[in-house]
């Protein structure tokens, strides 16, 4: 029986009750009041914390000993308590208040919770799992009196701790009981070693992270940090939470997926599933192959910019549209922007599907190529990375000095990871007066982009000499990153975009 | 895919069969009613014959359970299933696979072969309709190369057995 599940139970610590959580730290990144956002924050930016597990036992600590003040019990029970109330104070000492006896039995506490746990030799014992009967056996029994062998105990004690991760709710190896074993009887069974083996601590520490709206593990791997921040389900329609860790993680708070800025959550999932749905009618095209549209020899990709000069007839040409690259970058040229085909042309069924297979595959493949490109860029970057490092010993040059190349590579990174998104977010966006702004952010951010990943084409001994205008382009690229970022999420908080699904 | 049906090979550990020892004499002395155990000398595997209860939809029926013991019983579940023909009942799956939780989330090592037998018993007297579970033919299919019940995430139909 889940607690969550007893619903006609008058004890009702339910999550989704309209009762929301009161944060102790009032520290609430995203207030639904306008005026509350401080002037300084960017509209894309919300508050957020990084903490240690010590920092999360030591809160765990504390407020179990607040809490232990409130009700009486000791430190053990409270934590049972608020465990089972999912770390709900306020709701758990009314609860308490009313009807205490329900509260702790249903929480797997008995009335008599005062008496420390310990170990006896019961004459005449019978040890119902192992069916050991020893004079002097030692044994153990909570308030419930399933009393087992402690070797018995023990066992299943370990078993529930390392193989089936449980920690806060274990409970009574007896039939059907359902007293939870406190950690202080775990402590008593345990041998310090073991309970380090087996992460108990560990475990009851996650627990109380899980079991708390406001907080979420990094989901970096071997990362033991937790982030805490206020931004609520409710609100990721109108938000986007990206946190930044410690480790150095950029991540959504919302989803725990990487970093999707510009794009709210609920189309991002919407997206990620499409995608999988039509990953094989979208496969043929991020292939890494293509011909010249002059003379028709093939291409191939090698790095992460889209300028793309044939070897053979020397054509410059966009690897995104196809298109003349001499026009990229005059206003009138969209290589962004999908042309929806005019009403009479998209009559017939087949003409429609057509079209709206068309529609996504302009985006998907956006959104594909700007993925690949940042793998692409990645491993240019490695690369000179390696030249760099056989320059600086031969030429005796430092490493502040080519510095500028990782702080470009870094940023060329943003950039494409919001560039990607930005196609998901077109996407499912319906033309108003604001679609084009975002287009003209997106084409902005995208030309300081291609112009930044071209310059890691260039040979070794080029970029020593262009240190300035890689590290001016580098600037250039993260301030378009950051206006479009800050216009869409201003946007997207005070509801100003149509789109073609709902936001759920 | 087979690593479980590995396990319940691996020989039964000293605490294990000591244990089932008991519970052999305790059944002998006091078999639970309705069950009758076809006496083997494998330890590991019991057939146990299961005879449905008077005035309830399967009186006068009988249907075989087969339990196989795990190294580490009664620690780890035994794995319990119908053998064909399974009798027909929304939780019993046509493979003869059980849904029930005892089963599997909510085993404890102090229950016993007979406890375990009085729930499945209880299970078939308060059922109301002979039919398979709605999702059997999926699920059967899942399990064809062999599968244990024990690998397969229930989904517990009913949170009251
Ligand atoms: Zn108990
Ligand atoms: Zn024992
Ligand atoms: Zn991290
Ligand atoms: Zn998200």
């Amino acid at each position: 029986m889940d607690f969550g599940e007893d619903r006609d139970s008058s004890v009702d610590f339910d999550g989704d009750s309209d009762n929301d959580i009161d944060f102790e730290d009032a520290d609430v990144g995203f207030d639904t009041q306008d005026k509350d956002i401080k002037p300084r924050k960017k509209a894309f930016e919300v508050d957020f914390h990084v903490h240690s597990p010590q920092d999360i036992q030591g809160q765990q600590d504390k407020q179990v000993e607040e809490v232990s003040n409130i009700l009486g019990q000791p430190l053990e029970a409270t934590a049972i308590l608020l465990r089972y109330s999912r770390w709900n104070k306020e709701r758990l000492i009314e609860q308490y208040m009313e009807k205490q006896d329900e509260v702790l039995d249903k929480a797997g506490l008995g009335q008599d919770v005062a008496r420390p746990p310990r170990l006896q030799v019961i004459n005449g014992f019978m040890c119902d799992i192992c069916c050991d009967d020893s004079r002097g056996m030692q044994t153990f029994a909570m308030k419930c009196n399933h009393r087992f062998c402690v070797d018995c105990y023990r066992q299943y004690l370990v078993q529930k701790i390392k193989d089936e991760g449980e920690a806060a709710r274990i409970r009574c190896p007896g039939e059907g009981c359902n007293q939870i074993v406190d950690s202080k009887s775990v402590a008593l069974l345990l041998s310090t070693d073991l309970m380090n083996s087996c992460r108990y601590q560990e475990l009851l520490t996650r627990t109380y992270v899980d079991d708390k709206d406001n907080l979420k593990w990094c989901p970096a791997p071997n990362c033991v940090y937790a982030v805490d921040c206020g931004v609520k389900q409710k609100d990721l329609h109108r938000i986007v939470p990206t946190v930044h860790c410690d480790c150095g993680h950029n991540f959504c708070f919302g989803c725990t997926l990487l970093d999707h800025q510009p794009t709210p959550c609920p189309l991002v999932r919407r997206w990620l599933k499409k995608c999988e749905d039509d990953s094989e009618t979208a496969n043929w095209i991020s292939a890494n192959t293509k011909e010249c549209p002059r003379c028709r020899s093939t291409i191939e990709k090698n790095g992460g910019c889209n300028h793309m000069t044939c070897r053979k007839c020397k054509h410059e040409f966009c690897w995104m549209c196809m298109g003349v690259w001499s026009e990229h970058g005059t206003s009138w040229y969209n290589c962004n922007r999908y042309e929806e085909k005019s009403g009479h042309d998209a009559r017939d069924a087949q003409a429609k599907s057509r079209a709206s297979l068309e529609r996504y595959l302009h985006y998907y493949n956006r959104y594909a190529n700007h993925e690949q490109s940042a793998k692409l860029d990645k491993d240019i970057y490695l690369k000179t990375e390696k030249k760099m490092t056989q320059l600086q010993s031969s030429s005796g040059m430092s490493w502040i000095e080519v510095q500028f190349l990782d702080n470009a590579s870094q940023a060329l990174q943003q950039c494409r990871q919001t560039l990607k998104w930005t196609y998901a977010f077109a996407y499912y966006l319906a033309r108003n007066n604001l679609t084009e702004i975002f287009e003209d952010n997106q084409k902005d951010l995208e030309m300081a982009v291609e112009n930044l990943s071209e310059m890691f084409e260039k040979s070794t001994d080029q970029l020593a000499a262009l240190k300035v205008e890689m590290m001016d382009k580098t600037t250039y690229c993260t301030k378009r990153r950051i206006i479009l970022l800050d216009d869409t999420a201003e946007n997207l908080k005070n509801g100003n975009w149509k789109f073609n699904v709902e936001l759920v | 895919m087979t690593s479980s049906s590995a396990a319940s090979r691996k020989a039964l550990s000293k605490i294990a069969s000591n244990r089932l020892q008991k519970e052999l004499v305790e059944w002998q002395v006091n078999p639970p009613v309705g069950f009758k155990h076809k006496v083997t000398d494998n330890l590991q595997r019991w057939v146990i014959e299961v005879n449905g209860a008077p005035g309830t939809l399967y009186a006068n029926e009988t249907y075989q359970l087969q339990v196989d013991f795990p190294e580490h019983y009664p620690m780890e579940a035994p794995q319990v299933i119908f053998l064909p023909p399974a009798p027909l009942h929304p939780h019993i799956y046509s493979n003869g696979h059980i849904c029930l939780d005892i089963l599997y989330d909510s085993w404890s090592p102090a229950m016993t072969v007979s406890s375990v037998c009085i729930s499945i018993l209880s299970m078939l007297s308060s059922s109301t309709v002979k039919q398979r579970p709605e999702d059997n033919d999926r699920y059967v299919k899942n399990c064809r190369n062999g599968r244990s019940p024990k690998e397969t995430r229930w989904w517990f139909h009913d949170d009251k057995v």
